[in-house]
């Protein structure tokens, strides 16, 4: 078999010896089924389905996952909004990841206000604004097809413009319910309506592996396979699965590092002298990070007094 | 079942918790309380929480902690099943907060559908309102086995004994006329923390478990290993980048476990095939997968197998195959559920048009009433009903399997009902697949298209060889009759139906259909027959293991042996199909 399955099963290996007893089921273990059934549910229902990914930590798990859920294969386009404010080395990271994995990488990015500077601090607006338009405007345009989407070519190793202009009608996503308050009222299977919007009272009921699968003409939904996951279940996951992250999470002699990845500007290193996962793990558990909030280093939940909320209303992620 | 005695529990694994109870009753300040006592809050929070109560002039309250939501704030509720995470001495718990109020009983099914274990709120002062009740029997029917209730607010009671010990028998008595046995009742005053974390000096009189403490002694449901294997397939994925050609059925496992090796049986189809390989990415191999793995499996022979079938292991209790079946149902949706309207019914991956066929009784959740004479089902009732499925689907009963016999109900894009599946019916003959000579009123009586055509319509299945069936076309079209000869080339649910389709469209034209199959399983046949009607289907085993289970009409040990084919004409001659010269 190919170097794509270099981890698989195979149980041939093991047919002639004994068979390995069933491991007892762990915490991660739930939260990765969980995850994965939903990640299958969404394959199947969503026909204009693709992923976000931040190049973060939670949407690199929630690739992970999928590889898992697909067997080695990720069939879903993976979408990445550029602010062009991203710190660098996530960009290359992203290629890098996207080339060995061979995924389906679309870029998309609000053009017109990086030109016209609308943005923080270069422009004359705050960074609630600054966020509105490179992210949740650019996010709104690019799954609905309306502005141009960049994807990457596995052979050349470059951005094209992708002739594919259909709009996305099932969008997942890598949210936490522990994140900040409006994310803990979430759902796996979140509808939005036509302009983005999220009705925070009226949403469907989910129960017993049941998801709302079936949409009226003109809403999309955002699938949240990662809902019950919390920061440091992420990093356990990524430690125990050995999935390869970005280094800005990791002191590299300077004492500081980002404990959560954003754009340049609004997003400030922690001091922590973590080098690697397990001393993260260690941190979370049990030092200096064990009790303070994981956004506390993001600028812009603090000038939304509501949490994030009112960005999140209008399609912020 | 928890009890007093049970000695502390071991179970490290997440505990899935629910908190219910009528509003206002204090489950947010008990939730507050749990958070801050098991040091489960991050600083930040508590920090933000204190200072916006500040910036706003209000007293500090635990129950804040939760009402992230700006406009929950204003509206004083909790709106939907929130998550909150927090940790008790042995493990972490998620702890699902279902709201009071009874617009947002939907939010609490989504919440208790998803617990193992509930704590369910009455106030101390006010007893036992309308929503305990109601929530006490939805968490009963919704398959929750650990329930302790929580007498509130102790403290504006004066910690009166008397006052836990009425609402305790009285809640008691509700609890068990659900069949119902609660874990246990515990006086605490959120707001003081009285019996949330320690034992309160306020009730000496109270000898037993803390919250915290009855959270460790609860079990973390397990999954159901040593039952039926059961898997509802949710795809099968041929993904042939970089060169894979695996075939994988991919599901999460119900219940039971797997083996490579195992003769699996799909149903409603039947079909049958041995597991090759257990498949996983980027894990340790493995021969075996149990309940609750999110796993996949490829198998020894080719299939067509689809999304919607429950793969089952041969030789263990089958599940039931049906298109009507009894269920209790409760319905959510603002617009009753009613008999003449078309649902969707889902049920594991399978999704399937269904009707109301009846409306046996409607019972008022919170009173237990029942109502024998309504033919339709309000928002928030609960009802036993029989449902009619367009196509026969695999389900179990919730006696044996509870995972496999729960379903939703949607209307208009949306979920707006769930239900347990309590047995299956036979099949209607009203209106089960509607007739076509009902459905063409006015065309052509059967009778004269025999008398015309000098022989009666009837579907031939020869199963075990469809070169047999073209034989027996052949013969029979050289002996002058009108025929013709379809095959099955795949025997999924879908091809199935459509032969029955196409089946019965010829026969209603008056001639003689054969049908051959490679192998044919009981269940096929069995759905053949109930949708063609048995009066006009004859089977002949043409080789394969299973003659006798199929009831062949029929059985040709060698279909290859000259003169075969005119046994075949033989038996059609006998049953009056077509003319026996005498």
């Amino acid at each position: 078999m190919v170097n794509l399955l270099e981890n698989s099963s195979s149980p041939l290996a093991t047919a002639c010896g004994i068979p390995l007893p069933a491991p007892p089921v762990d915490h991660l273990d739930q939260l990765e089924a969980k995850s994965v059934h939903i990640l299958r549910e969404a394959y199947a229902n969503f026909k204009q389905l693709c992923m976000l990914w931040s190049i973060g930590k939670d949407s690199t798990v929630l690739l992970w996952l999928a590889r898992k859920a697909f067997f080695g294969h990720v069939p879903v386009p993976l979408v990445h909004i550029d602010t062009s404010y991203k710190i660098p080395e996530m960009i290359a990271y992203r290629d890098r990841l996207a080339m060995q994995w061979n995924l389906t990488m679309i870029v998309g990015q609000n053009t017109a206000a990086l030109e016209a500077k609308r943005t923080f601090p270069a422009g004359a607006v705050d960074r609630i604004t600054c966020c509105g338009s490179l992210k949740t405007e650019a996010l709104k345009h690019t799954l609905s097809g309306e502005w141009p989407r960049k994807r990457l070519n596995l052979k050349t190793g470059l951005y094209e413009l992708d002739r594919n202009t259909e709009p996305f009608t099932g969008v997942i996503v890598g949210a936490r319910a522990d994140e900040e308050g409006s994310r803990s009222k979430e759902r796996y299977f979140s509808p939005r309506s036509h302009a983005n919007a999220w009705d925070v009272g009226e949403q469907p009921p989910e129960f017993w592996n049941q998801y709302k699968t079936e949409f009226a003409p003109g809403t999309h939904v955002r699938i949240h396979p990662l809902l019950d996951w919390t920061e440091l279940n992420i990093w356990e996951y990524i430690e125990r699965e050995q999935i390869p992250t970005v280094s800005l999470y990791y002191d590299q002699g300077s004492g500081k590092r980002y404990r959560s990845l954003g754009c340049g500007p609004c997003t400030q290193c922690v001091e922590s002298g973590a080098k690697n996962v397990p001393e993260i793990i260690e941190e979370l558990k049990s030092g200096k990070f064990a009790n303070i909030a994981e956004r506390s280093g993001r600028a812009q939940d603090r000038d939304d007094g509501g949490g994030l909320e009112s960005l999140r209303r209008d399609g912020y992620m | 079942m928890l009890t007093a005695t049970a000695p502390p529990a071991t179970d490290h694994r997440c505990l899935n918790l629910v908190i219910g109870g009528h509003v206002d009753h204090g489950k947010s300040t008990i939730i507050g309380r749990l958070l801050a006592d098991t040091r489960s809050l991050p600083e930040g929070k508590l920090e933000q929480v204190r200072a916006r109560c500040e910036r706003n002039s209000k007293p500090f309250e635990y129950a804040f902690l939760l009402d992230a939501l700006k406009d929950e704030q204003a509206q004083g509720i909790t709106i939907d099943a929130a998550r909150v995470f927090f940790k008790t001495a042995q493990r972490p718990c998620i702890l699902i907060d279902a709201p009071g109020h009874i617009e947002f009983l939907r939010n609490l099914i989504t919440g208790a559908a998803r617990a193992e274990a509930a704590l369910l709120v009455i106030d101390a002062k006010e007893g036992v309102r309308e929503n305990s009740r109601r929530h006490g029997y939805m968490m009963g029917m919704l398959g929750i086995r650990q329930l302790v209730v929580l007498v509130n607010k102790m403290d504006l009671v004066g910690y009166d004994r008397a006052v836990f010990e009425r609402i305790q028998a009285e809640f008691r008595a509700f609890l068990t006329q659900l069949g119902v046995e609660p874990g246990g009742f515990i006086p605490v005053s959120g707001r003081e923390g009285d019996n949330i974390a320690c034992h309160a000096e306020s009730m000496p009189w109270y000898e037993g478990p803390t919250v915290l403490e009855t959270l460790d002694r609860f079990r973390s449901e397990a999954p159901d290993a040593d039952k039926p294997f059961r898997l509802s397939v949710q795809d099968v994925y041929k993904f042939t980048g970089q060169g894979d050609d695996r075939r994988i059925v991919a599901g999460t496992i119900d219940a039971g476990r797997v083996s490579a090796g195992d003769d699996v049986v799909f149903y409603p189809s039947g079909k049958k095939a041995r597991v090759a390989s257990i498949e996983g990415f980027s894990r340790k191999p493995q021969l075996t997968a149990s309940a609750g793995e999110a796993t996949g499996f490829t198998l020894a022979e080719q299939l067509y197998v689809a999304r919607g079938e429950i793969a089952t292991v041969a030789g263990q209790p089958r599940p039931q195959v049906a298109t009507r079946l009894k269920a209790s149902i409760f319905w959510l949706g603002r617009e009753p559920l009613v008999k003449q309207k078309e649902y969707m019914l889902k049920l594991g991956t399978t999704r399937v048009p269904v009707r109301v066929e009846d409306i046996h009784r409607v019972l008022d959740a919170s009173t237990l009433k029942v109502d024998d004479a309504k033919d339709r089902v309000d928002r928030h009732e609960v009802a036993e009903c029989t449902l009619q499925t367009s196509r026969p689907i695999a389900f179990d009963l919730a006696s044996d399997l509870a995972t496999t016999s729960r379903f939703v109900l949607v209307e208009d894009f949306e979920i707006r009902g769930g239900g347990i599946v309590r047995e299956a019916l036979p099949g209607s003959t009203k209106n089960a697949t509607p007739r076509r000579e009902s459905s063409r009123p006015g065309s052509i009586l059967a009778s004269r298209r025999a008398e015309r055509y000098h022989q009666r319509a009837a579907l031939v299945v020869v199963a075990g060889g469809s070169g047999f069936a073209r034989q027996v076309e052949e013969s029979t079209f050289e002996a002058g009759h009108i025929v013709t000869c379809i095959e099955a080339k795949s025997n999924s649910a879908r091809s199935i139906d459509r032969l029955v389709e196409c089946a019965n469209l010829l026969l209603d034209s008056g001639i003689i259909v054969i049908a051959g199959f490679a192998d044919l399983e009981p269940e096929e046949l069995s759905m053949i027959r109930e949708q063609v009607g048995a009066g006009r289907v004859l089977v002949v085993s043409a080789g394969g293991a299973d003659a006798s289970e199929l009831a062949a009409d029929l059985i040709i040990s060698d279909p290859g042996l000259p003169g075969a084919a005119r046994q075949v004409r033989t038996l059609l001659q006998e049953r009056g199909i077509v003319f026996k010269p005498w």
